[in-house]
């Protein structure tokens, strides 16, 4: 049975064209660029070519590029930057619905007696810019916000958000993992300090992610080692990663009008057909500000992992906002933010696509899914109806 | 993903006794939608009170269907009182176990059990939990967190959140949750009365599985902490006879742990009629 993957927003298949140009460097080019002789000289030359297709695929200049080991990896060391750097400033923007690698860290300076506003969003996952511009005190360090939310797919208007904290002189660091490779991006025209991406979620491998440095802007290393990455960041590099890495990005810039006309047609096919296939189902968030890949679309009255468990079945893979499949007990925070009412958050799946996936893939599941729903809400106590106070609300669990 | 047994797998795809009874004599309920996972089980019972067939309806993930529908398989053919003393430890082994983050799933399963046998026995509303609400989020009182570290032996909080859900939400009673097990391990507060119902008439094999068990999962344990330890020697009749071990033995206060701490312990978990003595 062939798999249907349509969770490219936990993680993607590595390019056959990037799996080709990380070869040699798993065989007979195992030089390290750090050293002193030819075969460590053609090493880092493969470096210093990464480094420019992905300085290129951002509009950027190479030396503001810091390969890292992960997306989290840039996000914990872009944060802890800036504030590092301006010990006298003890307070944090950020959001509410960010990834964990920004939501623990602004929850680690919190308790190091940081203040840390935490920005709400509406029902369509968009934030109030005047709240926002309303959050920036005189001691304000940084303002963090996503570029696009991993699970609703909703863009974040980064270019009004960055103007606003320029007008007050702060630092501006953006989580753009998901959004690189499905929208296009240009660090010449967007002034952001910090901007965060990983390389497998643009079928790169994983283990190396970047983290993007605008020259001039406070910096304090994370990882203290060697001199590798101008000193920025220590220890050897993940070479192979970092080749597939550079690839990668040149292979996302020439996909990234496939990703926003035949992908986001496919993406919406399948919204649409799983809307009037299946009753009582709404899409998550913003339908038009959002990633061209990504469907978020609950069903109410069931759950979750039973569902994600139920299309496996039929190799369907996909990913949940549920509580039950992240070990957590409450449904996605994302979602809760939204303001998603529980009869629908645990019953949310999110659908997440590449250019590899097909008509036929959509087909799969249009036929698949409303029978699993269908046969898990015949098995639920709950109806049409029950909308919220029912017979379990009065039972404490 | 979960690393399911084949067994849980099997009564997720192809559940057994999914649906409705029309005209039940009982009906359990537990859970909630906002809690995610919610239980509604249906019990027709015989003149002599046997459950003749039970069915379920589940909201929730593949481990609370899996345990909803063997709990069915289970129960079918028990009498009530036989009915009543099965624990979410045994819906979880006859599904060849679950994840340890999963077994709430199975105390949901024990939960709606009793809740249908109090209907049977014609008590309408499930009582509101008593105690001290804890976690907030989840609605669970200290004596939920109590009971559920006594029966299932828990240590830590993540273990008390994984069969209770309690802590798993906003995490502000963390502190409160790791005070309770301090509590309940430490013996420094035993578990109330109306926590555990104890069964009216023990038969000897009974009353000695019991007595063995509260010695073994509760007693010793919290012995070992200041170094002493107890063996069960015999017991005749109500009487149970012990040797107090390690530090216990010439300790001023061994008297006072005889009784005011081994042997309140079993009365509370055994019978009341239960009297302690040293060999």
């Amino acid at each position: 049975m062939n798999s249907v993957y349509l969770d490219n927003n936990a993680t993607t298949m590595v390019a056959p064209e990037v799996r080709e140009a990380m070869l040699p460097l798993l065989g007979e080019e195992y030089g390290n660029p750090s050293s002193m002789h030819g075969l460590g000289g053609r090493s880092g030359l493969y470096l210093s070519q990464a480094r420019e297709k992905v300085a290129a695929g951002l509009g950027c200049d190479p030396d503001e590029i810091i390969f890292t080991s992960c997306g989290t990896e840039s996000d914990n060391t872009s944060i802890f930057s800036a504030l590092e750097s301006q010990p006298e400033k003890r307070h944090i923007i950020t959001t509410r619905v960010e990834h964990p690698a920004v939501l623990n860290v602004a929850k680690h300076y919190e308790r190091k007696g940081y203040a840390v506003t935490y920005l709400g969003v509406d029902s369509k996952g968009h934030f109030d810019l005047e709240q926002y511009r309303a959050a920036i005190r005189p001691d304000t360090a940084l303002v963090s916000v996503m570029y696009a939310n991993n699970e609703s797919g909703v863009i974040s208007p980064i270019e009004e958000m960055v103007d606003i904290a320029k007008e007050h002189n702060v630092l501006f660091h953006t989580d753009a993992v998901q959004a690189v490779g499905k929208i296009p991006i240009d660090l010449k025209k967007l002034p952001v300090d910090y901007l965060a991406l990983s390389g497998h979620k643009i079928h790169a491998p994983k283990g190396v992610g970047v983290m993007f440095l605008r020259r001039n802007t406070p910096f304090r290393p994370f990882m203290l080692g060697g001199h590798q990455e101008s000193g920025r960041r220590g220890g050897t590099e993940n070479l192979s990663g970092i080749v597939g890495l550079g690839t990668a990005m040149e292979l996302a810039v020439k996909h990234i009008e496939e990703e926003n006309t035949r992908v986001r047609a496919l993406r919406d096919r399948l919204g649409k057909g799983l809307m009037s296939a299946i009753p009582d189902s709404i899409i998550n968030g913003d339908t038009e500000q959002r990633l061209p890949n990504t469907l978020s679309i609950a069903f109410k009255f069931i759950e979750g992992e039973a569902m994600l468990l139920m299309l496996d079945q039929f190799g369907i893979c996909a990913s949940s906002g549920s509580a039950c499949t992240s070990g957590s007990l409450e449904p996605s925070h994302v979602l809760r933010a939204m303001g998603v009412p529980f009869t629908y958050a645990h019953g949310s799946l999110r659908f997440s696509l590449s250019v590899y996936n097909t008509d036929a893939d959509i087909d799969i599941v249009l036929k698949e899914l409303p029978p699993v729903i269908s046969r898990l809400r015949q098995m639920s106590p709950f109806r049409r109806g029950d909308e919220g106070l029912d017979w379990a609300d009065s039972h404490a669990h | 993903m979960w690393e399911y047994t084949d067994k849980v797998r099997e009564h997720f795809l192809d559940p057994k006794n999914a649906g409705t009874i029309e005209n039940a004599d009982a009906v359990g309920e537990v859970g909630s939608l906002s809690c995610g996972d919610a239980l509604r089980l249906f019990l027709k019972i015989d003149e002599d009170g046997r459950i003749e067939d039970a069915k379920f309806q589940t909201f929730g993930c593949a481990s609370a269907i899996a345990s909803s529908s063997i709990l069915t398989e289970m129960i079918k053919g028990m009498t009530i009182e036989e009915a009543e003393n099965v624990s979410n430890k045994e819906i979880a082994e006859a599904l060849g176990g679950l994840p340890k983050e999963k077994m709430h799933c199975s105390v949901m399963g024990q939960e709606a059990l009793e809740d249908a046998i109090r209907k049977y026995r014609g008590l309408d509303a499930a009582p509101a939990p008593e105690g001290e609400i804890v976690c907030k989020c989840f609605g669970v009182t200290d004596l939920q967190i109590k009971r559920a570290v006594l029966e299932n032996n828990l240590t830590t909080l993540d273990e008390v959140t994984n069969f209770t859900k309690a802590g798993g939400g906003c995490e502000e009673c963390h502190g409160r949750i790791q005070e309770i097990i301090t509590e309940v391990r430490t013996g420094k507060i035993a578990e109330p009365a109306s926590v555990q119902e104890k069964p009216a008439k023990l038969t000897n094999l009974k009353r000695f599985q019991l007595v063995t068990k509260t010695i073994e999962e509760e007693i010793r344990p919290s012995l070992h902490k200041d170094g002493g330890d107890i063996e069960l020697i015999d017991i005749e009749g109500t009487e149970v006879i012990v040797s107090l071990r390690g530090s216990c033995v010439g300790c001023p206060s061994s008297g006072h742990t005889l009784k005011g701490f081994v042997e309140r312990r079993l009365k509370e978990t055994v019978e009341e009629a239960i009297t302690v003595r040293e060999a």
